[in-house]
C-alpha cells in the first residue's frame, strides 16, 4: 500500500469512530480509501422524473426504454417499504441525499493501456490487475456508473458470446436483450427492483449462444466510489439451448461516513439444458445497505445455481431465487453470511417450482460474530398439479458470542400428494471442547475459533473456484480476529 | 406504511352493542371488577381492525372467509352431549357447559374437595375465589394475531371453568370439560383456567363439539395454564365444531422452574379454524412439551400459531405438529422459538410435519427461529410429504386393501403423536375419535 504515491490521495474523513468497525472493517482495510475522480456526468442528489430524464438523455436510450424507466420511477414511488415483514432499518435511507446516476463520462474501455490513470490506481488498490492475469476469462470492471473497463477476451467474442455492459447490450443488441430484460423479476416486483429499472446503470449483459461451454468464469469487480452514491447494477444473462456459464461478481467499497445504497438487480435466463453459475462474494464497506434482487428461470433441464457469500455491508437484504419453468429444471442455492457489529445479513433464498420433476436445493450458514445479526428468510413453493418435485432447504447458525443472533424463518408451501418438501436448521455454537482440543494442542484461542469457523463452512467453500475460497478463508480469519477473548 | 381508510377497519359484524349490553345486564350479580374487565375488552374489540393482507401474522391465511355475519348468542341452553361416540372414562371431576350455559356437574370427590383443590365456574369463581382468579385471568397475554377475537371472547364469554390444584397435591384421575354448541349460527365463548400448584400433578381434557355434525357456528375460546414450580400439568383438547364452522382458540402456557407441561390438541371440525398458543418458560428447568394433530378434509382450513418463548437458563420445549390433509384442504403452521439472551443452555425444538394424501391439498410451514443467545441448542424441521410407495406396497403384498393400508400408515403417522399421552383412556377416546373422520 505504501508503494502508492500519497499526494494524489484525497484522504477520505475517518469513519464515524464506533469501536465496531476496528472488529467488522478489519478486511475493508484494502479497500478503504478514496480517489478524486472528476465526475462528468452527474445527476445530482434526489430522485424525480428528471433524474430519470437527465439518465436516459446521457445514455441516448431508445423511446421505449425511457418508458420502461418511467413506469418503474412510478411503481417505486408507489410502493411501501416492506416493514411489515422487513427489518425497520430501512427507514433509515434517505432517498433524497442519494446520487442516482454518475459517470466519469467515458466510453468503456476495450485494453488496459487506455484506461485513465487515476482509475487504474484504484483497480491496483483493489487488485484487479491481478485478477486479471490470473483469471484467464474477461474482465468486467465496474468504476461507479458506468464500465470503465472491459476486457473480453478473444477466446469468448470468439464463441460468438456477447459480454456488455447494459447500456450498449440494449444499443446494440436489442433483439436479443430486450426479449429478456424485466422478464424474470417485473419492474413492480418490489420497492428495490423498481428503483433499480428507473436509474439502472451499469452491470453485465452476457448472452451464450446455442450449445457453447463458457471454459473461464466471467467476472466483474463493482466498486461505490463516491459518497451518498447508489450504484444500481443491472445485470442479464442468457444461455442458450445446452449452454454453459459461470459468472463471478466480487465487490469491495471504500468506507463512507454517511449510508450509501447498492441495489442490484440480477436476472438470469437458462433455456432448455443450460447452466448458469453466478457466484458472488459481498463486501461492502460496513455503511452500505444491499437490497439486492436476483431471480433466475430455468427452463427444461436447465440450471440455476447461485453461490452467495456475504461478509460485508451494514445491511444485506438478498434472496436469489430460481423459477424452475420446465421439466426437470433445478435451482441451487448455496450460502455463506457473516454477522459482525453493526452488520444485519438477512439473506435467503425463492425457489418456485412451476414444471414436473423440478428440484431445488438450499444450503445456508451463517455465522454472527459480535452483536451480528444474520437472517435466513426462505420461500418455497409447489403450486397444485405438479408431480415429482422435491426440495432440500439446510440451514446451520453459528453463534460466536452471547450477544450475538441469529434468525430463521422460512416459508414453505406444498400442493398435492405427489411432491416433497424437507426443512431442516439448527443453531449452535462452537463447542468448548472443540476449542480445548486445539488449544491444548498450541492454537491460540483466536485461532482454534477461526479454525472451527472455517471448518463449519469448508463443504460449502470447497464448491468456490479455488481464487475465492482461498480470499474467503482469510477474510473469515480477518473477521474472527479479535472475537474471543 | 400505508394504512387503510379508517371505516375499513372496525368491524363487529354480528357481535353488536346491542348484543353485549344484553349480555352484560345478565350478569349484574358479578362483581364490579368482573364487569369492568369485560367493557374494556368490548371497546378493544369494537377498536381493532380485522385481520389484513398484510399482516404477517395471518400469512397464507383465507383472511376473505373471517365474516363475522351470521351468529347469534344462543338464547337458550343446548343439549347435553357428551364426546362422541367415545367410550366413558373415568374422570376426578366433569363440567358440561352447552350454548354458554352450564349443564351438568359431576363434583370433586370430598377427599379433594379437602385437600383445597378448586373447580368451579368462573363466573362462580369471580364471586368465591375473586383474588386467584384476579391474578391469573388473562395474566399472560397472546399476542399472535387473533387478539380481536380474544377480546370478543373476554367481553361475551359466560361459561367456563376454574381449576386449582393446591400445592403438593396430585390427580390420579382426569378433570374433564365439555362445549357444546348448537342452533343455526350459534357462538360459544369458552374459557379453561387451570393453576397447577408447587409440585401438582393433574390432567385436564376439554372437548369442543357442535351438536349437528353440518353446523356453521362459531367460537372463540381461551385456555390458560399455569404451572407454578416443580408441577406437572397434562392438557388436552380435541375440536370436533360443524363443518360450517369458524373457531378460534388461543392458549397461553406459564412454565416455572422444574415444572413440566404436555399440551395436545386435536384438530377435526370447523370450516376454518384457528389455534394459537403460546408458552412462557420462565424458570430454570421449565419444560413444554407442545404436540397438536390435524385431519383436515373436503375444504377444511386450519390454522395453527406457535411461539415458545424461552425467559431463563437451562429450559426445554419440544413441539410436534402433524397434520394429515386429504380432499382440497389447507392447513398453516406458523411457529416462532425466541431465545431470550439470557436464556442460555436452552433446548429447543419445534417439527411439522405434513402428510399430503390428495393432489388438491396445500400444507404451508413458517418454522421460525429467533435465538439471542449463543450456547443454545435449537433446531426446527418441516417436512411435507406423501404416503411412502413402499410402505404401501409392503402392506399390499401382504394382502391388505389399498383403502385400509392407507388408513394404517396415516394412523402410523399419527400414532406419534397420540402416544406421548400417558393416559390410555383418554387415548383411546382420541384415536375413536379420529377413526369416526376418517368413516365419514
Amino acid at each position: 500500500m505504501s508503494s502508492l504515491s500519497d499526494t494524489e490521495l484525497i484522504p477520505t474523513p475517518p469513519p464515524s469512530e464506533n469501536s465496531a468497525n476496528s472488529v467488522a472493517g478489519i478486511d475493508q482495510a484494502l479497500g478503504d480509501f478514496s480517489y478524486d475522480v472528476k465526475y462528468a456526468l452527474d445527476a445530482g442528489t434526489g430522485l424525480t422524473e428528471k433524474t430519470v430524464d437527465y439518465i436516459s438523455a446521457v445514455k441516448k436510450e431508445a423511446p421505449w426504454l425511457r418508458e420502461f424507466r418511467m413506469n418503474a420511477l412510478k411503481a417505486f414511488f408507489a410502493k411501501p417499504l416492506p416493514t411489515h415483514w422487513a427489518t425497520r432499518d430501512l427507514e433509515n435511507i434517505n432517498f433524497d441525499k442519494i446520487r442516482y446516476y454518475l459517470a466519469s463520462g467515458q466510453k468503456p474501455k476495450r485494453t488496459w493501456d487506455e484506461v485513465p490513470e487515476d482509475i487504474k490506481r484504484t483497480f491496483e488498490r483493489l487488485g484487479v490487475p491481478e485478477q486479471e492475469r490470473k483469471y484467464l476469462a474477461g474482465v468486467e470492471a465496474q468504476f461507479d456508473s458506468e464500465a470503465a473497463y472491459s476486457n473480453i477476451r478473444e477466446v469468448v467474442s470468439k464463441q460468438g458470446v456477447i459480454f456488455l455492459n447494459s447500456t450498449a447490450a440494449l444499443r446494440e443488441h436489442p433483439d436479443i436483450f430486450r426479449k429478456w430484460f424485466g422478464k424474470v423479476i417485473p419492474t413492480g416486483d418490489n420497492k428495490f427492483s423498481a428503483l433499480n429499472s428507473a436509474v439502472f446503470s451499469g452491470g453485465s449483459f452476457i448472452y451464450v449462444p446455442p450449445g457453447v461451454k463458457v471454459s473461464h468464469p466471467l467476472q466483474a469487480y463493482f466498486r461505490i466510489n463516491a459518497e451518498n452514491f447508489g450504484q444500481f447494477e443491472r445485470t442479464l444473462i442468457i444461455c442458450d439451448e445446452g449452454s454453459e456459464v459461470t459468472y463471478m461478481e466480487g465487490c469491495t467499497a471504500p468506507k463512507f461516513s454517511t449510508s450509501t445504497l447498492h441495489s442490484a438487480v440480477v436476472e438470469l435466463v437458462a433455456l432448455k439444458g443450460a447452466k448458469i453459475q453466478y457466484i458472488t462474494v459481498q463486501n461492502w464497506a460496513p455503511n452500505v445497505y444491499n437490497l439486492v434482487t436476483k431471480r433466475g428461470l430455468a427452463l427444461e433441464e436447465a440450471v440455476i445455481k447461485w453461490i452467495d457469500c456475504n461478509i460485508g455491508s451494514h445491511l444485506t437484504m438478498k434472496y436469489p431465487g430460481a423459477v424452475l419453468k420446465g421439466r426437470k429444471a433445478r435451482g441451487e442455492v448455496l450460502s455463506i453470511a457473516l454477522a459482525n457489529d453493526g452488520q444485519h445479513q438477512d439473506t435467503g433464498a425463492k425457489m418456485v417450482h412451476a414444471a414436473d420433476e423440478t428440484t431445488s436445493n438450499i444450503i445456508a450458514k451463517s455465522i454472527s460474530v459480535g452483536q451480528g445479526r444474520s437472517t435466513y428468510r426462505g420461500l418455497v413453493h409447489i403450486p397444485r398439479h405438479l408431480r415429482g418435485c422435491r426440495s432440500n432447504t439446510e440451514c446451520d447458525a453459528l453463534l460466536i458470542n452471547t450477544n450475538s443472533r441469529t434468525d430463521t424463518y422460512p416459508a414453505i408451501t406444498v400442493r398435492g400428494d405427489l411432491n416433497s418438501v424437507q426443512h431442516e436448521a439448527s443453531v449452535s455454537k462452537v463447542s468448548e471442547e472443540m476449542i480445548f482440543y486445539m488449544q491444548s494442542r498450541g492454537l491460540t484461542e483466536g485461532q482454534a475459533m477461526s479454525l472451527a469457523v472455517n471448518g463449519f463452512v469448508n463443504d460449502l467453500v470447497r464448491q468456490f473456484p479455488m481464487e475465492y475460497s482461498v480470499e474467503l478463508k482469510r477474510l473469515i480469519d480477518l473477521e474472527m480476529e479479535g472475537s474471543v477473548g | 406504511m400505508s394504512s387503510l381508510p379508517a371505516s375499513n377497519s372496525p368491524s363487529t359484524g354480528s357481535f353488536t352493542q346491542d348484543v353485549f349490553v344484553r349480555s352484560l345486564a345478565s350478569l349484574s350479580h358479578l362483581p364490579g371488577w368482573w364487569l369492568d374487565l369485560k367493557n374494556k375488552a368490548w371497546n378493544e374489540y369494537q377498536a381493532l381492525p380485522m385481520p389484513r393482507r398484510t399482516d404477517e401474522l395471518w400469512r397464507n391465511a383465507s383472511i376473505q372467509n373471517l365474516r363475522l355475519d351470521g351468529f347469534v348468542l344462543p338464547e337458550r341452553a343446548g343439549p347435553l352431549l357428551l364426546p362422541g361416540s367415545s367410550p366413558a372414562f373415568k374422570a376426578a371431576a366433569g363440567l358440561a357447559f352447552a350454548n354458554n350455559r352450564l349443564q351438568a356437574t359431576t363434583p370433586l370427590p370430598p377427599d379433594l374437595k379437602r385437600k383445597g383443590v378448586i373447580f368451579e365456574t368462573i363466573e362462580h369463581a369471580a364471586v368465591e375465589h375473586g383474588e386467584l382468579l384476579r391474578r391469573h385471568f388473562l395474566a399472560q397475554p397472546v399476542k399472535l394475531g387473533s387478539e380481536k377475537f380474544t377480546a370478543l371472547h373476554t367481553a361475551l364469554m359466560t361459561a367456563g371453568a376454574l381449576l386449582y390444584v393446591p400445592p403438593g397435591v396430585e390427580l390420579a384421575e382426569p378433570i374433564v370439560i365439555t362445549h357444546v354448541v348448537e342452533g343455526p349460527g350459534a357462538a360459544i365463548f369458552p374459557h379453561t383456567l387451570v393453576i397447577a400448584g408447587e409440585n401438582a400433578k393433574v390432567t385436564v381434557a376439554e372437548f369442543f363439539l357442535s351438536a349437528d355434525p353440518a353446523a356453521g357456528n362459531f367460537s372463540s375460546g381461551v385456555n390458560d395454564l399455569h404451572a407454578e414450580p416443580g408441577s406437572q400439568l397434562t392438557y388436552l383438547s380435541a375440536q370436533n365444531w360443524g363443518r360450517g364452522s369458524l373457531s378460534f382458540q388461543t392458549n397461553s402456557t406459564v412454565v416455572q422452574r422444574d415444572a413440566r407441561v404436555l399440551s395436545l390438541n386435536v384438530h377435526l371440525g370447523g370450516r376454518q379454524s384457528r389455534h394459537e398458543s403460546h408458552s412462557r418458560l420462565q424458570g430454570p428447568g421449565a419444560h413444554s412439551e407442545m404436540l397438536a394433530l390435524t385431519v383436515a378434509q373436503d375444504a377444511q382450513e386450519f390454522d395453527q400459531r406457535t411461539l415458545q418463548s424461552h425467559l431463563a437458563p437451562h429450559t426445554s420445549s419440544n413441539l410436534l405438529y402433524k397434520n394429515a390433509l386429504l380432499d382440497t384442504a389447507k392447513t398453516i403452521f406458523s411457529g416462532l422459538i425466541i431465545v431470550d439472551p439470557d436464556a442460555q443452555k436452552t433446548d429447543a425444538y419445534q417439527s411439522n410435519r405434513n402428510l399430503l394424501l390428495s393432489s388438491e391439498a396445500e400444507a404451508n410451514s413458517l418454522p421460525g427461529l429467533e435465538i439471542q443467545a449463543n450456547d443454545v441448542r435449537c433446531t426446527h424441521g418441516a417436512t411435507s410429504g406423501h404416503i411412502d410407495d413402499e410402505q404401501m406396497f409392503y402392506l399390499e403384498a401382504r394382502g391388505i386393501p389399498r383403502q385400509t393400508a392407507k388408513e394404517l400408515l396415516v394412523f402410523g403417522f399419527l400414532e406419534e403423536v397420540l402416544e406421548k399421552l400417558e393416559n390410555e383412556e383418554l387415548h383411546s377416546a382420541l384415536r375413536e375419535m379420529i377413526k369416526n373422520k376418517f368413516k365419514r
